[in-house]
C-alpha cells in the first residue's frame, strides 16, 4: 500500500475543491461550507475538528454522496461525483462508501443481523453469502453472541458497533463517521475508536468528525474546520496539491 | 432487488409495524366487507320477490273484477261480483279467443279449518282442475281435484304444506282424514308441493276444494272471485290480454272500455310494481355500502399518510446504504398490494359469510354481487395503492439527508 510520494500514503482517493454549501429556508440564507479544498489519500485516517455549527456534517454528508453542494467538485476515486445518475450514486453509498452516523441509524425492531444484511439486499449478494459475512462482521465488532437481538434491544455502544459491522457490509475501501462516539461514555467510546483504528489498519480509508482531542491523536491527521472553511490541516501536502489545482 | 427480495422486504417492513399494519388492513376489510354483504343482500332480497311472483305461472293473466279505473293492483277477494261461471265458460270455448290455453274459475275467501283439535285461519280457494294447469301446482301425495269432483260439488280438500304442518302437527299422512271448513266436513285427498313465500306471499297457507263447493256450500256466492288465465306464450300476453278484454265488454254489454266492471292484470304488471320496491331498497343499501367503502378509504388513506414521518426516514436510511429509486418504490408499492389482497381477501370472506349468514336468517337465496365485490376490491385496492405509493415516490427523490430528517 506503500505510495509513490514523500508522505508514504497511496493516491488520492478524495479530491474536493472549492465546494460550498449554502442552505436556504424562507429567504434565509446559511453559509455552512465556503470554498473548501482539500485530499484524501488512500489508507490515510483523518480527524474532522470543528466547532458546533462550522459545516462538518455539511462537508461529510458530500463526501458520502448523501448530499450536493450548491458548487465546486467532488472526485471520488478518480469518478466526477457531481455527473453521476442517480442509480450511480445509490451503488457508490452501496460499495465505496460506509457510513456510520453519530445517532446510529439501525433500522428499529430488526435484528443486528438484519441490519447488517441491508447493503448486500442492495448489491444482490447471495443470501447465504450474506449470513456469512453479516455473521462474521457481527463477530468481528464482537457481537457474536447479540447476533438475533433486536436493534432496540442494544445499549448504545453496541448498537455503534453493529451500524459500523453494516458499514462494513460491502467492504468499502472508504469509512466515514460522523461523531460515532458522540452519544456514548468514554469507555465505550474507546471501544469504537479501537475498531476504526483496527479497520485503517488493514488498509481502509477513515475520515472521522470527533470533538475529543484523544480521539483524534489516533488519526494520522486532523483537519480543523470554522465558520465552514477549513483554518488548519496537519498535512501541508493536500492545501499545496489543492493549490496547484486551482491555477489549472 | 430481486422480486422475491421485495416482497420479504415488504413484509418484514408490514411485521415491523404492525399496528399499522392492522388498522390499514381494518379499513380496506370494513370497506369490501361492507359493499359485498349489502349489495349482495339487495340483489337476494329483489331476486326473491321477483321469483315468488314469477313462481305464479309467466303466462298468465288475472281477471278482476270491479272498475278498471280505480287503479293499481286489487285484492285477489275484491267485493265486486261481475265475474260469473258463464264469464269463464264463455271465454274457454269462445272461437274468438285463439291465444288462450287455460281458464281457471276461480273464488277465494279466509275461513276457519278444524282438524281434530287443531285449527287455524287459512285460504280457502274454490277451484277447477285447470287451476294446478295455470298456477303450476303440483301434489306431493295424493291427488289434486277432478271434473267429477266440481260437477259432484264433492266435499273434498287439497291442503298446502303449511296447512298441513298446521292442522296435522303428528305427521301422520292426512290423506283420508277428516277436517271440517265453516264447520262443513271434507275429506282431504291430496298435498300441495311447496311454492315458497312468507307472510302475505306464503302460498303454501291454504285449502283448495271444488269451485262448486266453495260457490254453494261453504260460502253462498254465485259469482267468481277471480279468472286465472294461461296464455299460449309469453309473447301473445297483450293479445289474449285484449282478446279476452273485448270478449268480456261484449258479453258485459258495454261499449266504452274504461266503463269496464272488470281489471285484467298479468304478472309483469305485479312484478313491475314489485322490483320498484325492492329496486329503491337495494340502491338504499347500496347508498350505506358506497359510504362504507369511502369510509374505509379515508380509514387506509390516513394511515398511509400518518406514518409518513417515520416511512421517510427508514427510506432515507435504505437510501443511504445503496438502495435505488426503484428499489425503495416496489418495496411500498409490494407492501400496499399485499395489504389490498389480504385486506381484500379478508373483506371478501367477511363480506360473503355476512351475507350468507343474514341471507339464511331471513330466508332469502343467497347471491354474491359479482360487480360489488369487483367495485370494492378496485376502489379500495386503488385507495391502498395510490397512497402506498404517493409519500414513498415523493421520499424517493430526496436525497438520503432530506429523508433522514424529515420531519
Ligand atoms: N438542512 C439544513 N437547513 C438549514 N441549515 C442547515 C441545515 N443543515 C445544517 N444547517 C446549518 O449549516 C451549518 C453547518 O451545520 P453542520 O454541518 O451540521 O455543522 P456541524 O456538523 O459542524 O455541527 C449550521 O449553521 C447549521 O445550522
Ligand atoms: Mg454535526
Amino acid at each position: 500500500m506503500a505510495g509513490a510520494n514523500a508522505t508514504n500514503y497511496g493516491r488520492p482517493i478524495i479530491q474536493v475543491s472549492h465546494l460550498s454549501k449554502v442552505y436556504s429556508n424562507d429567504s434565509v440564507e446559511t453559509v455552512a461550507l465556503a470554498d473548501v479544498s482539500f485530499e484524501v489519500r488512500e489508507g490515510e485516517f483523518v480527524a474532522i475538528m470543528g466547532p458546533s455549527g462550522s459545516g462538518k456534517s455539511t462537508l461529510m454528508h458530500i463526501l458520502g454522496a448523501l448530499d450536493t453542494p450548491t458548487s465546486g467538485t467532488y472526485v471520488l476515486d478518480g469518478k466526477n461525483v457531481g455527473q453521476l445518475s442517480r442509480d450511480e450514486l445509490a451503488a457508490i453509498r452501496n460499495k465505496n462508501i460506509g457510513f456510520v452516523f453519530q445517532a446510529y441509524n439501525l433500522l428499529p425492531r430488526t435484528t443486528a443481523l438484519k441490519n447488517v444484511m441491508i447493503p448486500m439486499a442492495y448489491a444482490r449478494v447471495p443470501k447465504t453469502e450474506r449470513l456469512k459475512r453479516a455473521t462474521a462482521l457481527l463477530d468481528r465488532v464482537g457481537l457474536g453472541d447479540r447476533i438475533d437481538h433486536a436493534s432496540n434491544q442494544l445499549s448504545g455502544g453496541q448498537q455503534q458497533r453493529v451500524a459500523i459491522a453494516r458499514a462494513m457490509a460491502m467492504n468499502p475501501s472508504i469509512i466515514l463517521a460522523d461523531e460515532p462516539t458522540g452519544n456514548l461514555a468514554t469507555a465505550q467510546g474507546e471501544e469504537i475508536i479501537a475498531i476504526f483504528q483496527d479497520l485503517n489498519d488493514q488498509g481502509h480509508t477513515i475520515v472521522m468528525i470527533t470533538h475529543e482531542p484523544y480521539i483524534a491523536e489516533h488519526a494520522k491527521r486532523t483537519v480543523f474546520i470554522q465558520d465552514g472553511r477549513i483554518v488548519k490541516d496537519t498535512d501541508s501536502h493536500t492545501s499545496k496539491r489543492a493549490f496547484v489545482q486551482k491555477e489549472h | 432487488m430481486e422480486f422475491f427480495e421485495t416482497l420479504t422486504t415488504a413484509l418484514e417492513a408490514l411485521k415491523l409495524n404492525k399496528m399499522r399494519t392492522a388498522l390499514a388492513m381494518l379499513g380496506i376489510v370494513i370497506g369490501i366487507g361492507a359493499v359485498i354483504a349489502l349489495v349482495s343482500l339487495g340483489q337476494a332480497s329483489q331476486q326473491t320477490v321477483q321469483t315468488q311472483i314469477q313462481s305464479l305461472g309467466s303466462n298468465m293473466l288475472t281477471v278482476s273484477p270491479g272498475a278498471q279505473n280505480s287503479g293499481g293492483i286489487r285484492g285477489a277477494s275484491g267485493g265486486g261480483t261481475t265475474l260469473t261461471n258463464d264469464d269463464a265458460k264463455a271465454i274457454a270455448s269462445s272461437t274468438q279467443i285463439t291465444t288462450v290455453a287455460k281458464v281457471s274459475p276461480e273464488l277465494s275467501r279466509r275461513a276457519q279449518i278444524i282438524a281434530g283439535r287443531n285449527n287455524e285461519n287459512a285460504q280457502i280457494l274454490g277451484a277447477t282442475p285447470a287451476y294446478a294447469d295455470v298456477r303450476k301446482v303440483t301434489v306431493s301425495s295424493g291427488r289434486f281435484l277432478s271434473q267429477q269432483d266440481v260437477d259432484g260439488m264433492q266435499r273434498v280438500a287439497v291442503l298446502g304444506p303449511t296447512a298441513i304442518s298446521n292442522l296435522f302437527p303428528s305427521g301422520a299422512s292426512p290423506i283420508g282424514q277428516s277436517i271440517r271448513i265453516s264447520n262443513i266436513s271434507f275429506r282431504v285427498i291430496g298435498v300441495t308441493t311447496s311454492k315458497g313465500g312468507t307472510g302475505f306471499m306464503n302460498q303454501d297457507d291454504i285449502a283448495i276444494i271444488p269451485l262448486t263447493t266453495a260457490q254453494k256450500l261453504v260460502f253462498g256466492v254465485n259469482y267468481l272471485g277471480s279468472i286465472s288465465i294461461e296464455a299460449k306464450s309469453a309473447d301473445v300476453m297483450n293479445q289474449a290480454r285484449d282478446q279476452v278484454g273485448y270478449f268480456l265488454l261484449a258479453r258485459h254489454k258495454i261499449t266504452n272500455p274504461y266503463q269496464a266492471d272488470f281489471s285484467i292484470f298479468s304478472q309483469e304488471d305485479i312484478l313491475g310494481a314489485a322490483t320498484q320496491v325492492t329496486g329503491t331498497f337495494t340502491m338504499l343499501l347500496s347508498g350505506i355500502a358506497t359510504i362504507s367503502l369511502l369510509v374505509g378509504g379515508i380509514g387506509i388513506m390516513n394511515v398511509m399518510l400518518i406514518t409518513v414521518i417515520e416511512r421517510t426516514r427508514e427510506i432515507g436510511l435504505r437510501k443511504s446504504l445503496g438502495a435505488r429509486d426503484r428499489d425503495v418504490v416496489s418495496q411500498f408499492l409490494a407492501e400496499a398490494v399485499i395489504l389490498t389482497v389480504v385486506g381484500g381477501f379478508l373483506g371478501m370472506i367477511i363480506g360473503v359469510g355476512l351475507s350468507y349468514i343474514i341471507s339464511s336468517l331471513m330466508g332469502l337465496p343467497f347471491t354474491l354481487s359479482l360487480s360489488a365485490v369487483i367495485l370494492a376490491i378496485g376502489v379500495s385496492g386503488a385507495i391502498g395503492i395510490v397512497f402506498g405509493l404517493y409519500p414513498a415516490r415523493k421520499a424517493a427523490r430526496l436525497s438520503p439527508i432530506e429523508a433522514l430528517r424529515f420531519e
